[in-house]
Order: structure tokens, then C-alpha cells, then sequence
């Protein structure tokens, strides 16, 4: 019973799963990219990113999503987006005080306007993502270690 | 003066930025972990020695974060107070650092438990320096999320059953205090501290402001352990490994509970004798239940976490008076408090690591084999029982005298009761683990690692020139200026915003 | 102010939840819901009488707004509440793990 559930789902949610993944991470990255003039930014972009993993954990089995984003590369990704964030909000020193938005600010409503916001942005939803992700991983596998044991 | 008051910042970015490299660098070997954490806390305690320094030239210092003045943006803001507890905090968590580099041993990860302390040394950092009332709850989370997590870490079953007590009753706090917030934001809408301040001043006492400080007592009072809000401390504070128990009940609940309480309170909602009253009836309450609780303990740390909420009634007692020597005493007292209490943990912890057990029916006689554990627990019991010449009688003796000069004899006679409970309570804690006849399985314990015995000695040394701080050139440099931060009331309002056009 | 009233009632039913169940799920449940409560409250609070939603656009006329700065200290408060569930659900699933059972009335090591 349980070796039917690690081979994951019907072959129909195997399918719309491998059309879709890419398109809901595509999505992702363009409610973070353009944070800056519609809503949405890093946090939402973040999670939407986590959740085409997530929905490949669902459809194929675990082995298959960790194959694809294993668990050292989440815990990678998850301090250097905390470390970047940190180091852009200290580069604003340069410009006499913390978080300062230094880089030039370009016209409203452009995508590359708007200073140090959307580099912040890719650094949270770094973070966010992976945290996202290990969180589920860690409720996954803590799951299986505890039946494994019975 | 801009480019001194860069320093502010420092105090949160340093120990986050070790947190996050923790993971990345930490993992292979440990004693990177114990170099960063050690070298960490020894950054910030000099930082805040240093900022004491810094406001003897400047009182109020102004940081705004991102060159947005406020209010509009988030400034950080370094007056006495603040300097006060940032030097509490600071040093307290440098010790515990020095000492869980051995304790920490016994557990597998000692790079997760770094970046859990880091973390929440950094909330409680910005919960201190911080001028703006959300950023408060954010750092407060920040520090409160990360001692869940510590009081659960070796994960053997009182921990967990403990730590998921103390996470509900934490949150259902923090909503409170987000209750709290909402409605302070509604009627003033402005988030800085010293706006909200003049804001308030200007309006009068209408009936919501009543209702936003009943909220916050029920939130900070739950942080920060007073009664009828203390029923997870018993049970949280004996559960986490030692150095997190002396980080929970010696810094956490005073950086996070009392100082939230004073700059809220005195500073931006403004004091009247309603408030100071309650405040002064939940001291009391706290400290007489606690010690009535305590004493029919034979668990060492359960001992130790109900008198940390009959300190705590002490120093809300001493807060809640609003005469300056009270306010003084209080604060003289919180100071102290951190500093034994840290040291009592620590104790407990050593005594631990060594025999295996905590219960204080089956030690006995240990000051033979431990004689540094054995001498600076007897230091710190004196000093919590209030004997001269250690600092816990100078600043039980202000509160007791500030309450009569203040025509509560009522409160200054519970405070003298609970004082003489306390030295019985400690008097049994000494003679049943410490001297007396050593049991015959425990003939071969040794004294604990050199880095734990470091840090004893470095808090009890504290503990005995604590009584110095009330000399007059020192109180009027360190801790007069706290407790004048505190007195000047809803000015702080003013004088915070006056340099900012 | 029919709203803020309902506001008020879930956050009760949330307290609710977290004070009369006894199972250690319904407990987080009813923190997820108190939380809800008190988030919504914040943004109902920044409502402005005919405003519209705060978002800037080229062509923009610019009229009456609600107020922005709630939503973005809500977007913090939702982050904190997911982080703070997450602990939660790891610290209640490892306390299964020990005990075997979801039920607080068994779970009671810790006594005196």
C-alpha cells in the first residue's frame, strides 16, 4: 500500500502535472519580478515558486522531487538569500545609513526603476521559497521515519 | 553625530548576520559554530559598554533607518534606557555563550543551536533599540519564534509537551498585543513611538486608550510571566538545556515583558495612578505566589523558574511606584536578577552535566568535589536572598524603602515577607545539594569544563561588585539616566523628534 | 461597525477553539483562526469611505485611497502567523511521535 503511495498519483494528475509545474514557476517569477509596480513581491512570489515543487512532491512521490531540488541545496539557498539581503541592506552604508535605497530610482511604472526593491525582492523570495520547501520536506520525511520505524 | 549614531544598527545586524552564516559555514566542524557565537557576544558586549560611553556625550541619539525621517519611517533610538538594557542583555548572553560551548556537547547539533541563540539574541536586540511600535512586535516574534524552538531542542518528551505550552500561550500574547497595536494605530494612525506619544498627550484619556493598556498588560504581562499570566514558565524554563533556561529567565522575559511594559507605559501611552496601581497589585501578586510555590519544590530549575516570577513581581512592584526610587530600584533590580538568576541556571546546568539528576533530594555534599560550582552558587543564593554585601539587597532595600517612602506599607510588608521566604527557599537549596553528606554514587564527579567555570566566575564576580552601580558618579552616568528615561514620561515624545525636521 | 462586531467573534471562536479542545490540531486551528480574526480587523480598520484599492497606475487619476501602510504590516503578520503555525505543527507531530496520542487530557508529564 505504501509503495503505491511513494510512485505517487494517477497517471492523469501525472500528466496535467508535467504541463503545468513549469507554467506555475513561470508565474512565480513574474509576480516577484514585477513587485515593484503591481502587487504581490518577494513573499508571495516566494511561495507560489515553493509550490510547483511542492505540487511535483504530490503527483510524483518524494524521490522525485528531492532528485530535482535536494536537501542541502534548500538549506544553501535559504542562507544565501537571508545573506543577500543582509549585505544589500548594508551596502546602503555606502550611501551614509542602513537600508538606504541607493541605486538610482529610474522612472515609475518601469521594471528596472525603483532602487534596491527588486533585488530585495529575488532575495526574500530565495528565502521564502526554500524555507517553504524544507518546511514541507521536514513534515514529509519525519512522517516516513516514524512509520519506518513501527 | 550622524556618522557615531551608525552604531545603532550594529546591535541588530551583528548577531543576524552570524545566525545566517551559521548554516552556510558551520556544519563540518564545530568548533566554527563556537568561534562565531563566542566572538559574536564578546562584539556586542563591548558595543554596548562602548554605547554606554556614547551617551554620556549624547543623551538621545536618533537613527532612521533607510534616511526616511521619522515618522514616517522606523527610527532606532538610544536613550538611557535603552543602553541599560542593552548592557543586561549583551553581557548575560556572552557568558552563556562561553558556557554552552561545552555544555552543548551532550546535544548532536550544535550549529542549529547557534543560530537559534543568535537569532533570538538579535530579537531581543531590536526589541530594545527599536522607536517604532510594530517593528517591536516584529522583533518580539523574531525572539519569541526562536525560544520555542530552543525550549523543544533535545526533543525528549517533557521538552516537547513543554515547549508546545509555552508556544500557544506565547501567541495567544502576541495577539494581544497586535489587538493592542491595531487599535493604537486606528486612533492615532502613526506607528513611531514618540508621535504616538505627542499624539496622545494632546487628546486627553478617552476610553480606547483604556482599553489598548488592558491589552497590553494581558500581552507583555504574558511575556513577561506575571501572575494570573505565568503558567508556562514552571514548565518551559526547567524543560530547555541549561545555558537557554539562564538566556529565558534572565534576559528574555525582562527584554521582552518588562522593558516593553516601562517604554509603553511610561513613555507613550503616559502614566496614571489607575495603571500604576494595577501595575503595583500584579507585582505583589506575582511576587507572593511565586515564592509561596517555590518552596515545596524538589526539582532544582522548577525551584529556580518560580522565583523568577516573584523577582519579576519585584521589579514591576518597583516600576509600578512611579516615584524615582522606585523606578531605580526596579531597574536596579532587573539588572541583578539577570545576572544571579543567569548564574543559578548555569549552576543547575554544571550540576547537571556532571551528576545526571536535578532533583535535590538525591544530591547532596556536591561542594566538595565542585568547589567553583559549590562557592558561586553560594554567592548567587546570597545574593537572591538579599544579604549584604551582594547587589540583590541594595536593590531589594530601594524597593522596600521607595514602597514606604510612598505610603504602601502595605506592599513594602510583602516584599519583606517574600524576602525572608526566599532566603528559607535558597537556605534548602544549599543544604540539601550543595552541603551535607555526599552520597556514595556521586564519589566520582569532577568539576565542570574550563569555559563553564569561566562564565560562573565571570557572573559571580558581577554579583559582587553590583552594589557599586549606586555610588553617585557611576548612577548618575549608567543608572540614573535609565531611570530618568523612564520618569520624564510622555516627553520622551517630544525630546526623541525635536533634533528631526 | 456590524463588521468590527464580527471580527470580534471569530477571534472569540478562536480562543474558543485553543481554550475547550482537546485534541493538539483543533488547538493550532483555533490559533490559525484567532490570527485570521485579528489580521482581518487590521485591514478593515484602513478602510476609507469611497476609497479605492492603493495602486498606482500610468493612466491614474489620484482620487481617494484606503490606506496602504496596514497591508503591508499584514503581509508581515500573515509571514509571522506561517512561521509560528509551522513550529507548532513540527512540535505536535514529534509529541505524537513520544506520547502516541493527540489527546491534551493524556499529555501531562509535567506536574507541581
Amino acid at each position: 500500500m505504501s509503495k503505491e503511495h511513494d510512485k505517487g498519483m494517477s497517471v492523469i494528475v501525472k500528466t496535467i502535472t508535467r504541463l503545468t509545474v513549469g507554467l506555475i514557476m513561470l508565474y512565480g517569477i513574474y509576480i516577484l519580478s514585477h513587485g515593484h509596480v503591481s502587487p504581490g513581491g518577494g513573499f508571495a512570489g516566494g511561495v507560489i515558486i515553493a509550490l510547483s515543487f511542492v505540487h511535483l512532491m504530490l503527483a510524483y512521490g518524494k524521490e522525485a522531487a528531492l532528485k530535482k531540488f535536494p536537501k542541502s541545496a534548500t538549506s544553501f539557498f535559504e542562507s544565501t538569500g537571508a545573506i543577500m539581503f543582509l549585505s544589500i541592506a548594508l551596502l546602503g552604508f555606502t550611501g551614509g545609513y542602513f537600508f538606504l535605497n541607493f541605486i538610482s530610482k529610474g522612472e515609475p511604472f518601469k521594471l528596472f526603476s525603483a532602487g534596491i526593491i527588486p533585488l530585495c525582492n529575488i532575495a526574500i523570495s530565495l528565502k521564502v521559497g526554500a524555507g517553504l520547501f524544507a518546511i514541507f520536506i521536514a513534515l514529509v520525511l519525519l512522517r516516513f521515519e516514524s512509520e519506518n520505524k513501527e | 553625530m550622524k556618522t557615531i549614531s551608525n552604531i545603532i544598527p550594529l546591535f541588530v545586524i551583528i548577531p543576524l548576520a552570524s545566525a545566517f552564516l551559521i548554516p552556510l559555514i558551520g556544519k563540518k566542524k564545530k568548533w566554527i559554530c563556537d568561534l562565531v557565537g563566542a566572538l559574536t557576544t564578546f562584539a556586542l558586549a563591548y558595543l554596548s559598554v562602548y554605547a554606554v560611553h556614547l551617551t554620556r556625550m549624547y543623551p538621545n541619539l536618533v537613527y532612521s533607518v533607510g534616511a526616511w525621517k521619522p515618522p514616517f519611517g522606523i527610527a532606532m533610538v538610544l536613550d538611557g534606557l535603552t543602553v541599560f538594557m542593552l548592557v543586561t542583555v549583551n553581557i548575560v548572553a556572552f557568558t552563556i555563550a562561553l558556557y554552552s560551548i561545552n555544555y552543548m556537547e551532550k546535544f548532536t547539533s550544535k550549529w542549529k543551536f547557534y543560530t537559534l541563540f543568535l537569532l533570538m539574541l538579535g530579537g531581543m536586540n531590536g526589541v530594545i533599540v527599536t522607536g517604532d511600535i510594530f517593528n517591536l512586535f516584529v522583533f518580539l516574534e523574531i525572539a519569541s519564534v526562536a525560544s520555542y524552538a530552543l525550549v523543544a531542542f533535545g526533543t525528549e518528551k517533557h521538552e516537547l509537551e513543554a515547549a508546545f505550552k509555552y508556544a500557544v500561550m506565547s501567541t495567544v500574547g502576541s495577539l494581544f498585543i497586535l489587538l493592542g497595536i491595531v487599535f493604537l494605530y486606528s486612533y492615532t494612525s502613526t506607528l513611531n513611538m514618540a508621535d504616538i506619544a505627542n499624539t496622545l498627550a494632546g487628546a486627553g484619556n478617552p476610553n480606547i486608550v483604556v482599553m489598548i493598556s488592558v491589552l497590553f498588560i494581558m500581552g507583555f504581562g504574558l511575556k513577561a510571566a506575571l501572575v494570573p499570566f505565568h503558567a508556562w514558565l514552571p514548565d518551559a524554563h526547567p524543560s530547555a538545556p541549561a545555558p537557554i533556561s539562564a538566556m529565558l529567565s534572565g534576559v528574555l522575559i525582562k527584554s521582552l515583558g518588562v522593558y516593553a511594559l516601562c517604554r509603553i507605559f511610561y513613555n507613550v501611552i503616559g502614566i496614571n495612578p489607575a495603571l500604576s496601581s494595577i501595575l503595583m497589585f500584579l507585582g505583589a501578586l506575582s511576587m507572593v505566589v511565586g515564592v509561596f510555590l517555590a518552596i515545596g519544590q524538589w526539582d532544582f530549575k522548577r525551584l529556580l523558574a518560580y522565583h523568577s516570577i516573584s523577582q519579576i513581581g519585584y521589579v514591576i512592584l518597583g516600576i509600578g511606584l512611579g516615584t524615582p526610587l522606585g523606578i531605580a530600584g526596579g531597574l536596579l533590580h532587573l539588572l541583578n536578577h539577570s545576572v544571579f538568576k543567569s548564574l543559578l541556571f548555569l549552576n543547575s546546568g554544571a550540576v547537571e552535566y556532571s551528576t545526571g539528576t536535578r532533583d535535590l533530594q538525591k544530591m547532596g555534599g556536591l561542594a566538595s568535589k565542585m568547589p567553583v560550582t559549590g562557592t558561586t552558587s553560594l554567592i548567587a543564593s546570597m545574593s537572591i536572598a538579599g544579604i549584604p554585601p551582594f547587589n540583590g539587597f541594595w536593590s531589594k532595600l530601594i524597593i522596600i524603602v521607595a514602597a514606604v517612602e510612598a505610603g504602601r506599607h502595605g506592599y513594602a510588608f510583602w516584599a519583606v515577607l517574600a524576602s525572608i521566604i526566599t532566603l528559607a527557599s535558597f537556605t534548602k537549596v544549599l543544604k540539601y545539594g550543595f552541603f551535607g553528606t555526599l552520597k556514595k554514587k556521586y564519589e566520582q564527579i569532577k568539576e565542570v569544563p574550563i569555559f563553564m567555570k569561566l562564565s560562573m566566575i565571570i557572573l559571580a564576580a558581577i554579583c559582587l561588585v553590583g552594589g557599586l552601580l549606586l555610588l553617585p558618579e557611576v548612577n548618575e552616568v549608567f543608572l540614573g539616566k535609565a531611570s530618568n528615561a523612564i520618569s520624564e514620561g510622555v516627553n520622551y515624545g517630544i525630546m526623541v523628534l525635536k533634533d528631526i525636521k | 461597525m456590524i463588521i468590527y462586531l464580527l471580527c470580534l467573534v471569530l477571534f472569540c471562536e478562536g480562543i474558543y477553539c485553543i481554550l475547550r479542545k482537546r485534541n493538539i490540531i483543533k488547538i493550532i486551528i483555533g490559533i490559525i483562526i484567532a490570527e485570521y480574526a485579528v489580521n482581518l480587523f487590521f485591514i478593515l480598520v484602513a478602510y476609507r469611505k469611497g476609497g479605492r484599492a492603493p495602486i498606482f497606475s500610468p493612466d491614474a487619476q489620484i482620487t481617494n485611497m484606503v490606506d496602504a501602510l496596514p497591508q503591508a504590516l499584514v503581509l508581515t503578520s500573515i509571514v509571522i502567523g506561517l512561521a509560528t503555525t509551522a513550529l507548532l505543527i513540527a512540535i505536535a507531530m514529534r509529541i505524537y511521535e513520544k506520547y502516541g496520542t493527540f489527546d491534551i487530557t493524556k499529555i501531562k508529564e509535567l506536574k507541581g
